[in-house]
């Protein structure tokens, strides 16, 4: 079974508090650069974007900085990685993210405190 | 640790310094004969003149050795450099070494380019170069601790010197437990570094996902017997600190975001450009196959049906795949392939599973269809062993086809090679010359020697004819051509001879251009061609990076630029990378000026050496045209074409030496035409020396280097 965040985008009003929330989590900062999941307006739905732990850029690592939990998420090792971004290339779905002066990839961990500020259940965690 | 049993026969503490803007501004000097260690700085001069890498390498060899010193003089030095640019780890292909010496094959310096982690962890060490000269009163092991500052010479009794396992033992001696085995990396060569002269040097790097060591060479020129012959088994760097600052770049964010669009651009465009990630550089065997430039048979043809056996999806079906391949961190382009688990059939570790770094393609076309030895497994069994053994699978793969060729004509025989039968495709014979070789025996031992050194013995001691062996044997300066048929493409012929170390692919590698894609007709398209690549080639070689990612990955769009053959977005990616890291300014052309600096010092450098000359710069006839009545007819029809068409001869009725024989003088016209118009370009005499004013308008009018040319122009 694995751990992922699930997206509804039908149900998504782009309010952008998920953003808000995650990046608050990880850097202890209200900037939507600095968050794992990114909502992107479009003339139709949302956009949606959000690792679904595919585990494709694990295979990538040169440092094995990349590893796989035992619900099956993939964890950025800091003290491991060496800010190449092969993982931020090869990502599929364009979810391992980088921002503006920052040294690491980082990504989400399907941690769910996206889940709890989202008005509208968009986003929910799942056992795939 | 084991390591505290070795008797510390030097040591040598120096401070820890952050690298500033890609530089440590000091160097590391090491006597083997007498055991100093010192640090010596870094100045303006040789920042500003010689960049970093190769030029830094020269600069100090130059002072190191005197007009008359042989490869196998005490002050004759190894020199290990790294370049500004070098362990950066955003941008692919960043973690090259360069190695120089004065080559026991061709008297000069010779330079190597090999990647692994010695070089980048020695820098982030503290050091922009290593110099070592001097030669051992026993057997010891240069020790760098980059992460508490020291520097050991230590005591190596070691009986094991076969890379595959001295590398690895060295790691797990000087290593802090198996999950640091990462930090350490190895130099090393192996048996056959004792006597033979075509050997090298093996820098190591932990795959981390193999659990095991492996091995990238300094190839050519014969650095692995230098290093021997100073008594090295072997030097060992650990360094533990690496993050993605660590070259304290003035801009990461630019690097960064460079290196990611290089990425991007490979993860694209890989899978349909040359698959480098999923069968590395042996790609091109297929290809050179089907463009008539495969070396078959000591570089006589260029095309078998045979050869689709060593097709790269034949390798393909060996490597382990999936796995993140580079030989330094953060090279999506990944290379690096390996045979896990092979078992050798041959030598001392018959039966033992190994891993194989490779085959690349010139050790497959090398080691394979230039001796028609056609199984797969074979080529990768002389891989591992030319690899442990330190032996160059190119100098190898070519002194072995001379070889085959000659016991084909007669001139050896079964007496003379000591019972080894030399037929074409023998890879039996040819196990066995390799394991001579590392044993300093018999046959192998005269093959280790290289093509020029056999040319003579084969000459004075078994009355072969001087000119037949000029004509086939494939070396040039002393040194060993690597694995392209040159004979169809003029620029190529001059690409190869016109290297200043020898006939090496690594300054112009011109056949596509030239004869597949006809880009560059006029001898001066061609000079101009052999003026540009190899002053950009040059680069790499200053700044500590690999040359694939510049035109093995192009960009989509690349075809429809002005100048697609020099790949215009990815010199525009040099250009900003440096800039991001050293924060100096650069534009493409000083990039071409950086190396024309570098390039012309390096040729005053072998003319001191006593090369440098014309006649240095002259193929054998088998790198220009058809040696033999057959090899001309292989291709009738298209040689035909060319006596009339190229010369004005109407071939009917002439007997095929008449028409080879007029072939011969057309095509060596051409090519001292072509020698004549490159040495314009270059702003070198007609004699191949550079013009005092040339020096001057470049900047490197250096008191030293005019000294030496008007030596040579008096």
């Amino acid at each position: 079974m694995k751990k992922v965040l699930k997206t509804y985008p039908d149900k998504c009003i782009a309010c952008h508090v998920c953003e808000s929330a995650c990046a608050n989590l990880y850097f202890r900062i209200d900037d939507p650069e600095r968050s794992c999941i990114r909502i992107t307006e479009t003339a139709k739905l949302p956009e949606m974007n959000v690792c679904n732990q595919c585990e494709t850029c694990v295979a990538a690592c040169p440092t094995l900085a990349l590893t796989i939990t035992p619900q099956g998420v993939v964890m950025v090792t800091k003290k491991l990685c060496i800010g190449c971004y092969m993982c931020v290339a090869i990502c599929p779905t364009g979810s391992m993210q980088t921002y503006h002066g920052g040294m690491h990839p980082f990504k989400c961990i399907a941690c769910g405190v996206c889940t709890k500020s989202c008005p509208v259940e968009a986003i929910r965690i799942v056992q795939e | 640790m084991e390591h505290k049993m070795r008797k510390v026969l030097a040591e040598f503490s120096y401070a820890l310094k952050p690298i500033e803007k890609g530089y440590n501004r000091r160097s590391l000097y090491i006597n083997l004969g007498d055991r100093v260690i010192k640090e010596k700085p870094v100045t303006d001069l040789m920042i500003d003149k010689f960049v970093g890498g190769k030029g830094f390498d020269l600069y100090l060899m130059w002072h190191g050795v005197k007009d008359d010193t042989k490869w196998d003089s005490p002050e004759n030095e190894l020199c290990i450099a790294f370049g500004p640019l070098c362990g950066n780890t955003s941008y692919p292909g960043s973690g090259k070494s360069i190695v120089t010496t004065i080559s026991p094959l061709t008297g000069i310096p010779v330079d190597c380019n090999v990647g692994g982690h010695f070089g980048p962890y020695t820098k982030f060490s503290g050091f922009d170069a290593l110099e070592l000269q001097g030669k051992s009163d026993e057997e010891v092991i240069v020790y760098i601790d980059g992460d508490k500052g020291v520097v050991k010479i230590l005591s190596a009794d070691d009986q094991e010197i076969n890379s595959h396992i001295f590398a690895e033992r060295l790691i797990e001696e000087f290593a802090e437990g198996p999950d640091k085995f990462q930090f350490v990396s190895v130099v090393s060569s192996g048996e056959a570094a004792n006597s033979a002269l075509i050997t090298c040097l093996n820098f190591s790097f932990w795959d981390k996902r193999r659990k095991v060591a492996r091995l990238k060479q300094a190839g050519r020129g014969g650095t692995g017997r230098v290093f021997r012959d100073k008594k090295i088994k072997a030097l060992v760097v650990k360094y533990s600190g690496l993050k993605v600052d660590t070259n304290n770049s003035v801009d990461l964010e630019t690097l960064q975001k460079t290196g990611l669009k290089l990425h991007k651009e490979i993860e694209a465009g890989d899978a349909t450009q040359c698959h480098m990630r999923e069968i590395g550089t042996a790609h091109l065997m297929e290809i050179m196959n089907d463009y008539d430039l495969l070396p078959i048979r000591n570089f006589k043809y260029g095309q078998k049906p045979e050869a689709i056996t060593l097709a790269s999806w034949e390798f393909k079906k060996l490597f382990t795949q999936g796995m993140a391949d580079g030989c330094w961190y953060g090279c999506s382009l990944s290379c690096c392939k390996a045979v896990d688990g092979f078992l050798p059939r041959s030598g001392p570790y018959k039966g033992q599973p190994v891993c194989v770094d490779g085959p690349e393609y010139e050790t497959a076309a090398g080691c394979g269809s230039n001796l028609c030895i056609w199984d797969p497994k074979d080529v990768v069994e002389l891989n591992f062993y030319c690899d442990t053994y330190g032996i160059d699978t190119i100098s190898f793969g070519t002194s072995v086809a001379f070889c085959m060729e000659c016991y084909e004509y007669g001139i050896l025989d079964k007496e003379k090679t000591g019972g080894l039968d030399l037929t074409w495709g023998n890879a039996e014979a040819t196990f066995e010359i390799i394991h001579q070789m590392a044993r300093g025996e018999g046959f192998g031992k005269i093959v280790g020697l290289g093509v020029r050194r056999m040319k003579a013995i084969f000459a004075d001691q078994y009355g072969a004819d001087p000119k037949l062996l000029q004509d086939i044997g494939m070396e040039a300066k002393g040194l060993e051509y690597s694995q392209y048929m040159s004979k169809e493409s003029l620029a190529q012929q001059g690409g190869y001879t016109l290297a200043l170390k020898g006939p090496q692919h690594d300054e112009a590698w011109l056949i596509f251009m030239d004869m597949v894609n006809n880009r560059i007709p006029t001898f001066e398209d061609k000079a101009e061609a052999l003026h540009y690549f190899p002053m950009f080639r040059t680069w790499f070689g200053l700044q500590g990076l690999c040359k694939l990612p510049w035109n093995d990955i192009e960009p989509a769009n690349n075809a429809e630029t002005d100048e697609p053959a020099k790949v215009p977005e990815h010199v525009q990616n040099y250009v900003d990378i440096y800039k991001a890291i050293t924060g100096k300014p650069l534009d493409k052309h000083e990039l071409i000026r950086q190396s024309e600096r570098v390039y012309n010092f390096q040729k005053v450098f072998c003319m001191r050496m006593g090369g440098g000359r014309r006649i240095d710069d002259m193929p054998p006839y088998r790198a220009v045209g058809p040696v033999t009545e057959e090899e001309y007819l292989s291709r009738q029809e298209r040689y035909d074409k060319q006596l009339t068409e190229k010369i004005g001869i109407d071939p009917t009725g002439k007997s095929t030496s008449e028409k080879m024989a007029i072939m011969r003088e057309h095509r060596e016209d051409q090519y001292r035409q072509l020698v004549d118009s490159v040495y314009r370009r270059k702003g070198w005499t007609p004699d191949g020396f550079p013009t005092v004013e040339h020096l001057k308008s470049i900047g490197m009018d250096l008191p030293e280097v005019l000294e030496v040319i008007q030596r040579y122009t008096k």
